[in-house]
């Protein structure tokens, strides 16, 4: 068995027991980036020399108490980690070396994890399926002519093709979740307000959260483990005991109530999904959980009121790109304006200058009500949806995405088309809840994840349930064939 | 037709906490270019803004004493401009929620209070500082500013006469300094001021067009270019024209005001919800407490000098309209038993010379105990009146003990009635015609020879003294 293909359990417990070193597994997570980095794509930097040094360190000292020590890990390029390249998938950050970490990468470093390179993306975190990166588009392990998913696509990847043994990703509005699924992966988002914001580089700012992307739900927990919890330094962080959430890797679902939304398993619902998800309840049925159809009927408004929030946040959260202080300025300019125009024109994609397009309109003189206040309104709507669920059912489940991977090119043409491939995950983070994918199937060969959506806070019972679904299916031990 | 002039103010004051409003950088004014930063200021990717408490506390502090209304709620709003001294394109400010509303100051017009109603008063980050250079083809970006807590305190458009915004802006500074939030140095631009001005019909209730003035650094200018504007407005009028709403640049120089931008190339600063930061929840108490713990203002301490201390209302004013020059009064009036004494001091001596030097209160080089002394030297003949004022300067210039000073200049008052006697007599000899003049009854010949003994004397001569004398050897 090749060691980049260890979970982080595994590679923990061979660590601790000083079976293989930190460096040899970084090695052979280095060595699988040689070997298939050119048909994934899943990396915008891989920081070898730092990783090895930092391997070699953690061998030194000898001490693998922290699972996460010596363990190489991915961060999705939006996270800002200290003296290493950090671009958002985009040219107008080309050049920008942060001269911080964020909070995860500081507690994943205290844990001395090691980070191995910086993943490619959407173009600050704006899209579905990587193509929105402003430098190359990332593949679907399980079929190169596909999407990886996004816009944590090339975390996501990098998971599933052993690239790393675990990713840090960001969720908007699907972007963990919905990648882990078309990859097979776990992915989780938490709830908002569970792990800090410092340090990612914001994109919506009120739907933004780091989370986990991993091989299983046990990786997922040590991971969430790693990184949870308050930071003095993000003030919608929330300041609530994070509990053990390895302690919830428990195969026990009697008696726990499922909520299936009827909204999600509706029209555009791919029916092998469907299928997967329906079965999915079944095996959750058999290990004697409840499984009861319940609606949440203001679904189908999220999606919408999600294009005007997000864009709107996103259209002063990018503002300060201009090309004053760092990142990437235009070469030739007439006067201030000419400055702010050029740099911005070249150095933003095309959906990325739609979204903050949309998001300006939204916020102006007049239209402010119209749109913005009224998202706001569908939003409040959308969370009591849930709330009203909550009451009565322990999780929620439902598909990740409506469909598996499609062809890359396949929707880059038709925006709103490929913002419908968001359309299971965004209610969610409108709500600020906490939710899980994992795999639970295959379509066409190609993976398809199952959603299970959680109280505020709750992520414990989220990963319960995870964990014992995953323990009762192999789904997560399939391997894309590369 | 005649007109009425309606006026508001919008003063933004930079609060004095030791560090800015969402970051741990120092606000202290000055240093090197860029070296009061940090990456929360400087606008980098993913940084998040973090409320410092402590401006939260000098804004409700401000708010207090100017007799707002604090709300329970608040929140910041984003306010969205492109501009290079403005690192992340928006700046942090509260929209629909200040933190305060509702309040009034109250200024003396032609002896009478009158209520200058404020509107709200509300949070946000100042921005950095362009430096342009002189021939060059870039302009600098300083962000040593950026981040640090300001106030914007908005009048209701109650202000009638230049001479009431005058006022208003005084009394507000002093009310400011008092409680100790704010400065309030408009040189180094801790207190800022736009103002608007509008014209109507004597009687009307309806307002006119307003024009919104800019660039206006001192008090001074604030009176002048609201003189200048009512002035230019009213002939627009006069002459049966249209005032057109816009901004105008006051030209300090010129003393005119020239056209900034119109209302149609005004800002659409689409402002929403700042989602980085969660809404302000004011605490009753924390208010209580607050409220408790504000000093004594302006308005009661100038009622106190004149009920406490028989001080006339004009001296009352002004010494509480500054906090330091009332605390160094008020020092030396628990040491001396006269406050018109102390009063008259301070108004005529001690104001001229830092009138005359540019100094403030706080840099007077002697303490009260000092003047005290001096006082009391007078009192007991040590030295005249008139020489205690040069006195008064020496110690000003160099801090010295009053005694140490008298001693040195050998300035110590001549009370020997026969040392006096025999100058006396000698400027008599050498003075028959005042002599004579004295004696057909010109009094004012006692004057000139008073003179001759106190020139003799180099001013040290004990002035009833000499009188006395002179009256017994004359007559």
């Amino acid at each position: 068995m090749n060691l980049s293909e260890l979970t982080i359990h595994e590679a923990h417990e061979l660590l601790s027991k000083r079976e293989i070193s930190s460096e040899e597994l970084t090695k052979a997570v280095l060595d699988r980036i040689d070997k298939v980095e050119e048909d994934i794509k899943a990396f915008l930097t891989v920081d070898k020399e730092r990783a090895l040094e930092i391997s070699k360190k953690v061998d030194k000292e000898g001490d693998f108490s922290s699972p996460l020590a010596g363990i190489p890990v991915a961060i999705k390029d939006n996270i800002c980690t200290k003296d290493l390249k950090t671009t958002c998938a985009s040219k107008i950050l080309a050049n920008f070396v942060p001269p911080y970490d964020a909070t995860v990468c500081e507690k994943l470093k205290s844990e001395k994890a090691v980070i191995i390179g910086k993943t490619n993306m959407d173009e600050f975190a704006m899209g579905s399926s990587t193509e929105n990166s402003g430098f190359f588009a990332t593949r679907n392990p399980w079929d190169v002519d596909r999407v990886p998913g996004g816009s944590s696509g090339g975390s996501a990847a990098a998971v599933a093709a052993d690239e790393c043994i675990f990713a840090l990703g960001s969720d908007t509005g699907g972007s963990i979740r919905q990648p882990a699924s078309y990859c097979g992966v776990v992915g989780l988002k938490p709830t908002y307000g569970r792990v800090s914001r410092y340090g990612l580089v914001a994109y919506a700012s009120s739907l933004d959260q780091i989370g986990p992307i991993t091989k299983d739900v046990t990786d997922c927990a040590m991971v969430l483990n790693a990184i949870a919890g308050w930071d003095e330094r993000d003030s919608t962080s929330v300041n609530l005991p994070v509990p053990d959430f390895t302690k919830s890797l428990v195969e026990d679902v009697k008696g726990m109530k499922m909520g299936l939304p009827k909204e999600y398993l509706g029209e555009g619902i791919e029916p092998e999904v469907r299928e997967a998800v329906l079965s999915a309840a079944r095996v959750f049925e058999n290990l004697g959980a409840c499984v009861e159809e319940i609606s949440l009927p203001h679904t189908e408004y999220a999606l919408w009121a999600y294009y005007i929030i997000a864009p709107a946040e996103a259209s002063s959260n990018l503002a300060r790109y201009d090309g004053i202080r760092y990142g990437v300025r235009a070469k030739d300019y007439d006067d201030l304006i000419d400055l702010y125009k050029k740099t911005r024109s070249e150095g933003f994609g095309r959906e990325v200058k739609r979204r903050i397009m949309l998001g300006t309109y939204a916020l102006s003189s007049g239209y402010y009500d119209a749109y913005y206040l009224k998202a706001q309104k569908v939003r409040t709507l959308v969370k009591a949806d849930f709330d009203r669920a909550f009451e009565k059912y322990d999780v929620i489940i439902a598909p990740t995405a409506p469909t598996p991977a499609f062809r890359i090119g396949e929707k880059t043409g038709d925006p709103l088309k490929m913002y419908m491939s968001d359309v299971c995950t965004i209610p969610v983070n409108m709500a600020g809840l906490p939710a899980i994918s994992i795999p639970c199937g295959f379509s066409g060969g190609l993976p398809v994840g199952l959603q299970i959506i959680g109280k505020p806070f709750d992520e414990a019972t989220v990963i319960r349930a995870a964990y014992t679904f995953e323990r009762a299916t192999d789904f997560h031990t399939k391997k894309p064939a590369l | 037709m005649e007109f009425e002039t309606v006026i508001g103010l919008e003063v933004h004051v930079e609060l004095l906490t030791k560090s800015k409003v969402f970051c741990s950088c120092t606000t202290e004014f000055g240093g090197e270019v860029n070296t009061h930063c940090c990456p929360v200021c400087l606008g980098m990717p993913g940084v998040l803004p973090v409320l410092n408490k402590k401006a939260v506390e000098y804004a409700i502090k401000a708010a207090l004493a100017l007799n707002c209304e604090i709300p329970e709620f608040s929140k910041f709003d984003r306010k969205n401009y492109f501009y290079p001294d403005l690192p992340k394109a928006y700046q942090i400010s509260q929209y629909d929620l200040p933190l305060a509303r509702k309040g009034y100051i109250e200024i003396e017009v032609d002896g009478k209070p009158k209520r200058i109603g404020i509107n709200r008063i509300h949070l946000e980050e100042d921005a950095g500082k362009l430096i342009h250079e002189e021939g060059k083809s870039y302009s600098l970006v300083d962000l040593n500013r950026t981040g640090v807590p300001l106030i914007e305190i908005v009048s209701e458009p109650d202000i009638r006469t230049p001479e009431e915004a005058w006022l208003y802006l005084n009394k507000l500074k002093t009310i400011l300094q008092y409680i100790e939030v704010s400065d309030c140095k408009m040189e180094e631009g801790s207190l800022r001021c736009d103002t608007n001005i509008s014209l109507r019909p004597k009687g009307s209730d309806k307002f006119g067009t307003k024009v919104e003035l800019k660039n206006l650094g001192s008090f001074r200018a604030v009176r002048r270019s609201l003189e200048y504007e009512e002035k230019r407005q009213r002939e627009i009028l006069e002459s049966g024209g249209v005032v057109i709403q816009e901004t105008r640049r006051w030209d300090e120089a010129r003393g005119i005001t020239i056209p900034l931008r119109s209302k149609e190339e005004a800002h659409d600063y689409r402002y929403f919800p700042d989602p980085d930061l969660v809404p302000i929840v004011i605490d009753r108490e924390w208010v209580e407490k607050l409220k408790s713990e504000l000093p004594e203002l302006p308005d009661a301490r100038k009622k106190r000098y004149m009920e406490e201390y028989g001080l006339p209302a004009y001296d009352a004013g002004v010494i509480t309209a500054s906090k330091a020059l009332a605390n160094f009064f008020e020092e030396c009036v628990s040491q001396y038993h006269d406050p018109k004494t102390v009063s008259n001091w301070v108004m005529s001596e001690m104001l001229g010379i830092l009138n005359e030097t540019g100094r403030e209160v706080d840099e007077i080089p002697f303490k009260p105990e000092q003047l005290v002394k001096m006082l009391k030297m007078i009192d007991n003949g040590t030295i005249s009146g008139k020489i205690a004022k040069e006195v008064f300067r020496e110690m000003f210039d160099t801090g010295k003990d009053p005694e140490a000073i008298v001693k040195e200049k050998g300035l110590t008052q001549i009370s020997d009635e026969k040392e006096l006697e025999k100058i006396a007599k000698k400027v008599i000899e050498e003075n028959p015609k005042s002599v004579e003049d004295y004696k057909k009854g010109k009094e004012k010949a006692l004057g000139f020879l008073v003179g001759q003994i106190m020139k003799e004397t180099r001013g040290k001569a004990n002035p009833q003294l000499v009188n006395k004398i002179l009256k017994e050897l004359l007559s």
